[in-house]
């Protein structure tokens, strides 16, 4: 049957078990909403600003596994999102970005709306295609899901003319696809992994760093089988939280910059190191000369070959799918029957433990202002550690991090790589939506949330009932903060003056706004607050504005240089 | 170190921009870069003539093979191999220059493609370094406009880039 080239988008959407689209319309892509309008398997959420589509259709992959989808006009439809798009590739978020061009025969000619959408986001997508021709639509769609969910996942766009969205072809939907330029490896080489599992067994100081990658391919179970086996410690990275329960004996908390003092001392007196899906990156080994100042074997299974080596040498890559790798070590050691030297990592935990003394994340309990901490600490047990929270980037999204232990993979949804400010609320909104009936918790600041506040009129209009958790502290926080320790206090426009109400503001969007100013009200306030399972309310915490984070670690130093709280 | 990077890359409006794209981004060095299509027509052979560490070429390496459009990538220094460079180049031929010039170009094997009273047009075919050598052995004032390929390169006996 000859279709038009929108009504072929929203069949392969459909095909693809596409529940929901984020996006906003404009002139390129009318006929596509237009097809959109006839039908009602795939639901449509209308955003506020484009960043927010991309952000939500993010926040819906992160939490649920899904691709996330986002439809954008051409021009600045396209400019918008590509905040969103760049913050999904840096975290290796599975993505397909659908984006309206002008017709073909005005690409090139300066024509209204017009922007080269393939060459801007190039840098920031797995792959894009411009689809020229209505007989390719269909195919050039699949493929875009194909790439976007296999080896390495990331956003992959598709930019589509407006008169290809009005021609007509032929279509069928097909059911694989493969490309002769594109295998991923995603066997990881059993030689390596028996290497592996040798220097495991024979490790007296071992420990376990496992990243974004074990969330990503669905591998917590068998790295928390392994661990639990070997009976080592582990350490997440800021986007692995949840790939190992927080609450588990053998976590020792995050690691890196504003990792706990533990992890960063086990990472760098480790003999043995098994990094799982994880980069080595700048903020959390911070400098590599000095990482390998100390001695150590370091096995590293990453998807993405260009991950390896690239930071740090190592000397037993693996290159595969780091659930499959896992399940391989896991069969190996149990059938071996070996066991890691007891007494040894008997010592080793003696070691850790008294690092663990240092309590580093301990802070004022005893304060007249509310603690950010403290509310961190209060939300994760009024919400019984089961809640998704998203965050935004600076002070609030370390302090989410260090004081709510995840048990659950996905549950933990935050801008890691690129730190984008404005993420959390969009974010949250692709969460609860996926999620209905669950708890969705945004932890931001008073400099983030403005970034993308507009998004307080979409959850109106989806009735998505997240609670804002603002610590509002005045400042940009973490900038204030490097301010402080490096720029002898000069707080260079980290200030800001004229915030608006935020509870008059969540009233004016149709929500609850609640201001808690005192230590003694903020339990209360949270308690209330997800009582109302049918509202979103915004709790404006008025916070300690001299609170930093710590452990902190310099930029460019090693880790174990990290400044204390004690020692300020 | 220099090394000469040979590419199988589908033969797609926008694959060059992509991995231009890549060696700007990364900020890695090339020194020449040259694309045309293979007898298959659906792809095409890059050479990139690239400097970097061994630990940045590995990583050259494996970004390159990242891109979806990459179909093959070889290090042809790793082998035996041969590299060739086309040079076009006019200059002054006038008096007893005139001479000199055409002796010059049959030392360097290099053909005379087109004469005019005042000028020769000289094509050399070689490696870099040869066409470097002959630049150098004329006086800088006669040379009148360059133009080269950059390196295209080819592994000896049966070491072949193909799919």
């Amino acid at each position: 049957m000859q279709l038009t080239g929108a009504e072929i988008v929203i069949r392969c959407l459909q095909e693809e078990g596409v529940d929901y689209v984020f996006g906003y319309p404009g002139g390129a892509v009318l006929n596509i909403y237009d097809e959109l309008f006839k039908q009602d398997k795939v639901k449509h959420v209308l955003v506020r600003h484009e960043q927010g589509a991309v952000h939500a259709a993010d926040g819906y992959s992160r939490s649920s596994q899904k691709v996330g989808v986002a439809l954008v006009t051409s021009g600045p439809g396209v400019t918008n999102a590509v905040t969103g798009i760049a913050t999904a590739y840096m975290d290796s978020i599975p993505l397909v970005m659908l984006t309206g061009q002008v017709p073909t025969h005005a690409i090139g000619q300066d024509a209204f709306q017009e922007c080269d959408t393939v060459g801007i986001t190039r840098p920031c997508v797995k792959h894009n295609f411009l689809v020229k021709d209505v007989n390719d639509l269909a195919l050039t769609i699949k493929k875009a899901f194909y790439l976007a969910t296999t080896g390495r996942p990331g956003p992959v766009l598709v930019d589509i003319p407006k008169d290809v969205t009005q021609a007509k072809a032929e279509f069928s939907y097909p059911k694989t696809v493969s490309l002769r330029s594109y295998n991923p490896v995603t066997r990881g080489h059993t030689g390596q992994i028996k290497k592996a599992v040798q220097l495991l067994l024979e490790a007296k100081r071992p420990m376990v760093y496992a990243g974004g990658g074990v969330v990503l391919n669905n591998a917590a179970p068998q790295l928390t089988r392994l661990v639990r086996l070997l009976g080592f410690p582990c350490t997440n990275t800021l986007m692995g939280l949840g790939g190992f329960p927080g609450t588990d004996p053998q976590f020792t908390g995050m690691l890196g910059m504003h990792g706990t003092y533990e992890s960063n001392m086990a990472m760098q007196h480790c003999d043995v190191l098994l990094a799982v899906g994880a980069r080595f990156d700048d903020r959390v080994i911070g400098d590599p000369a000095n990482y390998l100042r100390t001695d150590r074997k370091i096995i590293h299974i990453d998807i993405d070959p260009s991950s390896i080596s690239k930071r740090v040498k190592v000397d037993v890559p693996i290159v595969g799918y780091v659930g499959d790798v896992l399940d391989e070590m896991l069969k190996l050691i149990e059938s071996s029957g070996q066991r890691p030297d007891a007494a040894a990592l008997k010592s080793w935990w003696s070691e850790i433990k008294e690092w663990q003394r240092k309590d580093c994340l301990n802070y004022d309990r005893k304060s007249a202002l509310i603690k950010p901490q403290f509310v961190i600490e209060k939300l994760y047990e009024i919400t019984g550690g089961d809640a998704f929270v998203t965050s935004d980037v600076g002070q609030h999204q370390m302090w989410a991090a260090q004081y709510y232990k995840f048990d659950k993979p996905r549950r933990w949804i935050n801008s890691g790589g690129l730190g984008t400010m404005g993420f959390g609320l969009p974010a949250a909104m692709g969460v609860q939506l996926v999620n209905p009936g669950a708890t969705v918790a945004c932890v931001t600041g008073e400099a983030s949330i403005q970034m993308c506040i507009q998004e307080l009129s979409t959850c109106k209009q989806y009735h998505l009932p997240i609670k804002i958790v603002n610590l509002n502290n005045r400042y940009m926080g973490m900038v204030r903060q490097w301010q402080q320790f490096f720029y002898g206090n000069r707080y260079a426009e980290s200030y800001m003056d004229a915030l608006p109400d935020f509870v008059k503001l969540a009233e004016a969007y149709g929500h609850t706004g609640v201001k808690v100013e005192k230590p003694g009200d903020v339990e209360g306030a949270l308690k209330d607050a997800f009582k109302q399972k049918e509202r979103l309310v915004f709790l404006d915490f008025i916070t300690d504005q001299t609170e930093n984070v710590f452990p902190m670690v310099p930029g460019g130093k090693g880790l174990t240089e990290m400044i204390l709280a004690e020692e300020l | 170190m220099r090394h000469i990077l040979s590419i199988l890359v589908e033969n797609e409006a926008g694959a060059l921009s992509r991995i231009s794209g890549l060696f700007s981004a990364r900020g890695y060095n090339i020194e020449s870069l040259t694309v045309a299509p293979t007898e298959d027509a659906t792809m095409s052979r890059m050479t990139i003539v690239t400097v970097g560490s061994d630990d940045v070429i590995e990583q050259i390496t494996k970004q390159l093979n990242k891109l979806v459009e990459v179909v093959k990538v070889i290090d042809l220094s790793d082998g035996n191999h041969i590299e060739r460079e086309l040079m076009l180049v006019k200059v002054r031929a006038a008096g007893k220059d005139r001479d000199e010039m055409k002796r010059l170009a049959e030392i360097f094997r290099g053909s005379i493609l087109d004469v005019t009273d005042k000028s020769y047009t000289i094509e050399l075919t070689g490696t870099g370094s040869k066409l470097d050598a002959f630049l150098q052995a004329i006086e800088p004032g006669v040379i009148l406009e360059t133009v080269r390929t950059g390196a295209s390169g080819i592994g000896r006996g049966e070491r072949i880039l193909r799919i």
